[in-house]
C-alpha cells in the first residue's frame, strides 16, 4: 500500500510550511513573494487531485473544471457584490456542488474507470470551449462580462470577511494562502485517518469488498470526489486572486495535464508528494518559461515518461523507501 | 427448527443461452451448516453471486430472514446481514490484517468496541501474530483465514464460505473444518467445497447441485451412497 506518512512525516512537513510562511516575506522581494503565493495556491489544487486519485482511487482527468469553475465563480460574484467574502463562498460551494452532480451520474451510473477519465477531460475542455466564446456583450451575469478567451480582468481582490474597503495587501495573501495549505493539508491527513477515510482508502484497494462488507462504495466515491471538487474551487478561487484575473485557460488542457503531472511524479497515494510534485513542476516552468532555453512542454513532456517509466511511484514514495532502507530497522517485507 | 432464515423462490439466472442457476428452492434454518457441492459449472458461485447481490436474478425471489431482497444492492443485502468468502480471496492487498478486521468491525461498532472485536478475531483465526503483515503477501493459505476472520468481525447472521480449504494444507484444512464448526453454534453457514474430507468433517446436511439445479438433498452418508451423485460428481473423481 502507499502508506500514510508517518505522524512525524506530517509534523516535519507542517512545519516546514508554517517555517516557509513565516520567512519568506522577510527575505524576498514582491515578485517572489507573488510567485510563492501562486505556487502555494496550486499545491491546494495539487492536493485535490492528490486525494481523489491518490486514496480515492477516481482518475479524474479534468480535475481543471473544478478550478476553473472556482476562479469564474469568484469572478462573478466579487464583481457584481463588490466584496469577496460571499465570493470565496462560493468559489467553493459552486465547483462542490457541480462536482457532485457530475459525480452522482458517473458513480451511481457505475461508470468505469476509463469512462470516467475521458468523462471529466470532456467536461473541463466543453468549459473550456464554452468560457472562449463568451466574447461580447450578450454574455455577462448580471454586472460581470465574461469577455470570452480574453478573460475577466481588474477582479475586486480579497478583502477582510464584511469590510470592501480593506483589501488584503501581498504579504496578506502570501500568509492567507499558506495557512489554507496546511489547514487543508491537515485536513485532508486527518480525514484519511477517520473511518470515512480508511473506507475510502479500502474501496480504492478493492470496491467488491467493500460491498459485500456493507459499505456503499458509490456515495463515498461521491463524498471524496466533491470535497476535490470543492478544494479545486478554492485554488481556482486564489488563483483569480492572484493576478486579479481569470480567463479560460484555466480550464485548458495543458492546465488539466498539469495537474496530473504534479501527482505523478511527486507520488500517488501521498499528500506530501503532490505538494512537492507542484513545486517542482511550476519552478521548472517559470525558469524555462523566463529563460526560453528549450520549449516547456517538451520538457514536460520528458519529464512526465521519465517517470512514468523509471519513477512510477513518484519521488515522495520512492525517496521514503530508499530512506527506509538505508536508516530503518531491517525489514523482511518491502511494501508494495 | 425454527423458521428459514434464507429463503429462495424459483431462483434463475441466465446468462445468454446458459441458465447457470435453474429454478433453485433452497432453504436454510436458523443456525444451520449446509454443505453445497456439485461439479465446476454446477452453478455454486454464481447462486452465491445472487444471495449477495452480485448478480440479479433472471427470475425467482431471495428472502433474508423473512425480507425479500432480490435486486438489492450488495452492500445493502450485507448490511442485513449476509457475509461472504469468495472463491478467490477479495482482500485490500496493500492494507494489513488488522486493518481488514477493523474495517468489517468498525461498521457497525464505535471504535473501542471494534478495537476489541479486531483482538478476538485474530485469536480465534489465529493470526495474532501476523496482525500487521500487509495482505498482499501472505500465502494463499493465510489469505483464506484472513478474509473468513474479517467476514466473522462483521458479526454476520449467515456466512456464505466459497472453498474456504482450497489451497491449504492437509493440518489447514482441519484447523479450518474446526473454526467452521466453531462458528455454526453462533451463526448459519452455506459452504461451497469440493474437498470431500474437509465436507466429511463438518457437514451434516448437503445439497448436491448439477447443470443450475438442486439434485438432492440429504445427509453426507446418503450422498455418499447415491448413485446419481456419484455419476455427476464424485464419479469424475472414481479413483480417489
Amino acid at each position: 500500500m502507499i502508506r500514510r506518512l508517518p505522524h512525524p512525516g506530517i509534523a516535519a512537513t507542517t512545519a516546514a510550511m508554517v517555517a516557509v510562511a513565516l520567512a519568506v516575506p522577510r527575505v524576498v522581494d514582491e515578485f517572489e513573494l507573488l510567485q510563492l503565493t501562486v505556487f502555494a495556491a496550486l499545491c491546494i489544487l495539487a492536493l485535490s487531485l492528490g486525494v481523489v486519485w491518490g486514496y480515492g482511487g477516481i482518475l479524474c482527468f479534468g480535475q481543471s473544471a473544478f478550478f476553473g469553475l472556482g476562479a469564474y465563480a469568484y469572478a462573478v460574484t466579487a464583481i457584481n457584490l463588490g466584496e469577496s467574502t460571499g465570493a470565496v463562498v462560493l468559489a467553493v460551494v459552486v465547483p462542490a456542488l457541480f462536482a457532485a452532480s457530475l459525480g452522482y451520474f458517473m458513480f451511481y451510473g457505475r461508470l468505469s474507470d476509463v469512462y470516467l477519465g475521458v468523462i471529466t477531460l470532456s467536461v473541463t475542455l466543453i468549459f473550456f470551449n464554452l468560457m472562449n466564446s463568451t466574447a461580447g456583450d450578450a454574455y455577462r451575469i448580471g454586472k460581470a462580462r465574461l469577455n470570452g478567451f480574453n478573460g475577466m480582468p481588474s477582479l475586486p481582490t480579497l478583502n477582510l470577511p464584511g469590510d470592501p474597503g480593506r483589501v488584503l495587501d501581498p504579504t496578506e495573501m502570501f500568509y492567507l494562502v499558506m495557512a489554507l495549505l496546511v489547514i487543508v493539508y491537515l485536513g485532508l491527513h486527518a480525514l484519511m485517518a477517520s473511518h470515512f477515510g480508511r473506507v475510502v482508502i479500502a474501496i480504492r484497494e478493492n470496491e467488491t469488498r467493500c460491498e459485500l462488507l456493507g459499505y456503499d462504495v458509490r456515495l463515498h466515491k461521491l463524498l471524496i470526489f466533491t470535497l476535490g471538487g470543492g478544494i479545486a474551487g478554492l485554488a481556482g478561487c486564489l488563483f483569480a486572486n492572484w493576478g486579479a484575473f481569470v480567463s479560460p485557460t484555466v480550464f485548458s488542457l495543458a492546465m488539466t495535464s498539469q495537474i496530473i503531472i504534479w501527482v505523478i511524479v511527486g507520488g500517488l497515494g501521498t499528500l506530501l508528494g503532490p505538494i512537492i510534485g507542484c513545486l517542482i513542476m511550476q519552478y521548472l516552468t517559470t525558469m524555462f518559461g523566463t529563460q526560453q532555453i528549450a520549449n516547456t512542454n517538451l520538457i514536460f513532456g520528458v519529464i512526465f515518461l521519465v517517470f512514468v517509466l523509471l519513477v512510477p511511484r513518484g519521488l515522495v514514495p520512492t525517496l521514503a523507501r530508499l530512506g527506509a532502507r538505508a536508516f530503518g530497522p531491517p525489514r523482511a517485507r518491502d511494501v508494495t | 427448527m425454527t423458521g428459514a432464515v434464507l429463503e429462495t423462490v424459483d431462483l434463475s439466472k441466465r446468462f445468454g443461452g446458459v441458465e447457470a442457476v435453474r429454478s433453485v428452492n433452497f432453504a436454510l434454518a436458523e443456525r444451520e451448516l449446509r454443505c453445497l457441492i456439485g461439479p465446476n459449472g454446477a452453478g455454486k458461485s454464481t447462486l452465491f453471486k445472487l444471495l449477495t447481490g452480485q448478480l440479479r436474478p433472471t427470475a425467482g425471489r431471495i428472502l433474508f430472514q423473512g425480507h425479500d431482497i432480490t435486486g438489492d444492492h450488495t452492500h445493502a443485502i450485507a448490511r442485513r446481514g449476509i457475509g461472504i468468502k469468495t472463491q478467490v480471496p477479495s482482500l485490500f492487498n496493500a492494507l494489513t490484517v488488522r486493518e481488514h478486521l477493523w474495517l468489517s468491525a468498525r461498521r457497525t461498532n464505535p471504535a473501542g468496541r471494534a478495537r476489541e472485536i479486531v483482538d478476538e478475531t485474530l485469536e480465534r483465526i489465529g493470526l495474532t501474530g501476523r496482525a500487521d503483515a500487509v495482505v498482499g503477501q501472505l500465502s494463499h493459505g493465510l489469505r483464506q483465514w484472513v478474509e473468513l476472520g474479517t467476514v466473522l468481525a462483521g458479526n454476520p447472521t449467515l456466512i456464505l464460505l466459497d472453498e474456504p480449504a482450497a489451497g491449504m494444507t492437509h493440518d489447514e484444512v482441519a484447523r479450518t473444518a474446526e473454526l467452521v464448526r466453531d462458528i455454526n453454534r453462533t451463526h448459519a453457514l452455506i459452504v461451497v467445497e469440493h474437498d470431500m474430507q474437509f465436507v466429511k468433517m463438518i457437514a451434516r446436511t448437503v445439497t448436491v447441485m448439477h447443470q443450475g439445479a438442486v439434485l438432492l438433498e440429504d445427509s453426507m452418508d446418503r450422498i455418499l451412497k447415491d448413485s446419481t451423485v456419484r455419476d455427476v460428481y464424485l464419479g469424475k473423481h472414481g479413483g480417489r
